[in-house]
């Protein structure tokens, strides 16, 4: 209501939108709620209708390199759907293949930013408040160079003679140098040092929330700071370990870009396969069903997470 | 009901304060702390004994928490000394104290059930399960929670998250509690109520108890003694009694209840009584002993406004006696208080109680009357 009436007064003709809106049945609350909503449906539902539909076409040489699936001929409405793209993925081993590996890849390296996150969050989320500004500036920072140059830097750390061997060579720990790029584990420091500000910034929201009380009077009836941390600060931060990890996993699983940089030849993650369909093979159908697939992979996890947590409050 | 009835303590056993020989179970000694350039608290020195309900009493910021979350180990002090029952706490982390604390906020884990929370503690000394229910259940009888066990803290009500802090801050038996502002969150009746059942709780677990209070009121019924706080500084320490009735500065008598203060100067000092010329009344004020100060030095006669007697008819049995105006009244039920405009110009605040409906003799606004006190009514304060 308020909302509403605040628009009508800072905007010019406001009032005549206002009064349009709430005719409609929005008041300024239901305008909050509805622009990320038509947003979603814009560019998240549409998108991903178009590329269902298209993963149960028929792949053609052909511009769009697909088949319509559905035709009108003779007053008849053909729909074809093709489910030979799914079936096609089970039975080639690759697919179950790369999707695993993605999830693994994606999950080992969600576990190593927690592991370096956590501690980061709760640092910042305990410095005074002016330093607090400055390590979250020092967080953020990176985002001010472009991603892929970030990336590229990465393999002159990494490469046969690239800053690290050389350091190490020099100071005499190392006779030959290391392969590390073009390994699982150059994916894993890509990776990780990407998203490294996705896992920091959920858990410093949530830690720096934490009363201190609550420390205090676990350490008032005889914890050590160890058990503290166990039994009141982890179960406490949970809802932004919860964030931080979707933050980092779900854009992982489907990375592309590190893989491919900093990836070895047989470092198979769905997001390289799904480019290759795409690009190298031109088969959009095929790339589509990959893709939706993905989406299941990723999505049914957190539905089930959501369940749990839900339960989890209903029963508090 | 109030003149001159200051009878001494007839408290039954004798008061440890009392006795020389007695041992403090919390010696806290010259105990500074600063924070920054800022003195939160400033030499502090106190001594509370075993089985006390010692209220630190003063006005908001004036250092009373801080002073607990040094005795409890949350802050260091900068400079002093803490003893609890002989020991010296100097560098004993919080955890390893054998003090609990009852937290302003409460601070009850919000994701653990009411049970969860009491035996937090004892899981913590790695008690047998057996003897960790048998006392958990204990504590949520004697606090009246039995029924609401299992529910988490953000279910419960002020005065049911009041009792599961109590009782959590109790179950590990502590010799030494610490309570911030215990009551401070519930409202007034309930925090009568829970006066007398914390008093009941501490009586029967024989546990010694510092409460943190910034109601004078609260102080006053729950306490063995008050220590009255201000700007980090104790001013005094004594019982509720002597806190109210011999108030050795300004500060504590305008603290504690209200106080009418007569500003003035020692006209006569002698062995046996002192005259105090005061703009505020006419005539010198009597005060019947002596008291250590010089002729021409600043003092004030602080009067209680229940002691003060008012009368359309002169008042024959006391010496200090002095005539004006009621200005204003206000009723308030079990008593009235009238505001006195003195012919000197002094505001004269005056308390009688209402002991019967009407009184033939009613006082009115306007009315000329006589106010007075009895001599021993009247405290002088040089501080
Ligand atoms: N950690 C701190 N840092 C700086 N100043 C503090 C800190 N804790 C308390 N103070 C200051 O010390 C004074 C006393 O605080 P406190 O003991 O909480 O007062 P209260 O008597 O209301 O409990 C206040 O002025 C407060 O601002
Ligand atoms: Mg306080």
């Amino acid at each position: 209501m308020s909302a509403t009436a605040e628009l009508n007064r800072r905007l010019p003709g406001g009032r005549y939108i206002g009064g349009v809106l709430q005719r409609i049945g929005l008041d300024g609350r239901g305008l909050v709620i509805a622009i990320p909503t038509i947003w979603l449906l814009l560019f998240f539902l549409i998108p991903f209708l178009v590329v269902a539909k298209i993963s149960l076409s028929e792949a053609a040489i052909a511009r769009p390199p697909y088949l319509p699936i559905w035709e009108w001929s003779d007053g008849f409405l053909n729909i074809n759907l093709n489910f030979g793209n799914y079936l096609f993925l089970l039975d080639d081993p690759l697919y179950v293949a790369a999707y695993i590996e993605s999830v693994r890849i994606a999950a080992i390296s969600t576990v190593v930013t927690l592991l370096i996150g956590y501690p980061m969050a709760y640092l910042i989320a305990r410095s005074s408040p002016d330093r607090r500004n400055i390590l979250l500036m020092l967080v953020v920072l990176p985002f001010w160079t472009s991603f892929l140059l970030r990336v590229y830097a990465w393999i002159g750390f990494l490469k046969a003679n690239g800053i690290i061997n050389n350091f190490l060579i020099s100071l005499g720990i190392l006779n030959e140098p290391l392969v590390m790029l073009q390994t699982d584990f150059a994916v894993y420091v890509g990776i990780v040092y990407t998203y490294l500000p996705f896992m920091i910034l959920p858990l410093y929201a949530n830690l720096v929330k934490l009363d201190e009380a609550y420390l205090e009077a676990s350490a008032d009836l005889g914890a050590r700071p160890a058990t503290t941390f166990f039994t009141i600060t982890l179960p406490l931060s949970a809802n932004g370990i919860i964030a931080g990890c979707m933050l980092v996993f779900i854009p992982a699983v489907g990375e592309f870009v590190i893989p491919a940089l900093l990836g070895g030849p047989d470092t198979l993650m769905i997001g390289r396969v799904l480019w290759d369909e795409f690009f190298s093979n031109r088969d959009w159908p095929i790339a589509s069903a990959v893709a939706i697939v993905m989406l299941f992979v990723l999505v049914i996890p957190i539905m089930l997470l959501r369940k749990v947590q839900a339960v989890d409050e209903g029963a508090s | 009901m109030s003149e001159g009835n200051a009878t001494p303590d007839a408290e039954p056993r004798a008061d440890p304060w009392a006795d020389p020989h007695a041992v403090p179970f919390l010696q806290v000694r010259n105990v500074t702390k600063k924070f920054g350039a800022f003195v939160a608290v400033d030499n502090v020195s106190l001594d509370i004994y075993k089985g006390e309900i010692f209220c630190l009493l003063g006005g908001s910021g004036c250092g009373k928490s801080t002073l607990l979350r040094l005795l409890s180990g949350f802050e260091t002090a900068s400079s002093g000394q803490i003893i609890i029952d002989g020991q010296d706490q100097e560098g004993v982390p919080p955890f390893a104290r054998k003090t609990n604390m009852m937290f302003q906020s409460y601070a009850l884990f919000p994701h653990m059930s009411v049970e969860k929370n009491i035996a937090y503690g004892l899981k913590r000394d790695g008690l047998p399960k057996a003897e960790i229910a048998a006392r958990v259940s204990d504590m949520l009888s004697l606090v009246q929670m039995d029924q609401f066990a299992s529910r988490k803290p953000h279910q419960l009500s002020g005065g049911q998250r009041q009792r599961v802090a109590l009782a959590r801050s109790l179950v590990k038996k502590p010799k030494l509690l610490m309570l911030d502002e215990p009551l401070g969150a519930l409202d007034k009746k309930l925090r009568e109520e829970t006066q007398f059942e914390l008093i009941k709780i501490q009586e029967s677990l024989g546990v010694t108890f510092v409460v943190v209070t910034h109601d004078q009121e609260e102080a006053m019924t729950l306490s063995s003694r008050i220590g009255v706080m201000t700007e980090g500084r104790i001013v005094q320490v004594g019982t509720p009694h002597e806190i109210y009735e011999y108030p050795q500065s300004r500060f504590v008598a305008d603290f504690i209840g209200s106080v009418n203060m007569f500003e003035g100067r020692i006209t006569e000092d002698h062995e046996d009584h002192v005259l105090i010329g005061s703009r505020d009344t006419q005539t010198d004020i009597f005060v019947p002993h002596g008291i250590s100060g010089v002729v021409g030095q600043q003092v004030a006669v602080a009067v209680r406004p229940e002691k003060v007697q008012i009368s359309k008819s002169q008042l024959h049995d006391m010496r200090n006696t002095f005539t004006g105006k009621i200005d204003e009244i206000a009723y308030m039920g079990n008593s009235s208080v009238f505001q006195v405009l003195l012919d000197s110009g002094k505001r004269v605040r005056v308390s009688q109680s209402n002991r019967m409906r009407s009184n033939e003799d009613t006082l009115k606004w306007g009315d000329r009357v006589h106010v007075g006190w009895h001599d021993d009514a009247g405290i002088v304060v040089s501080s």
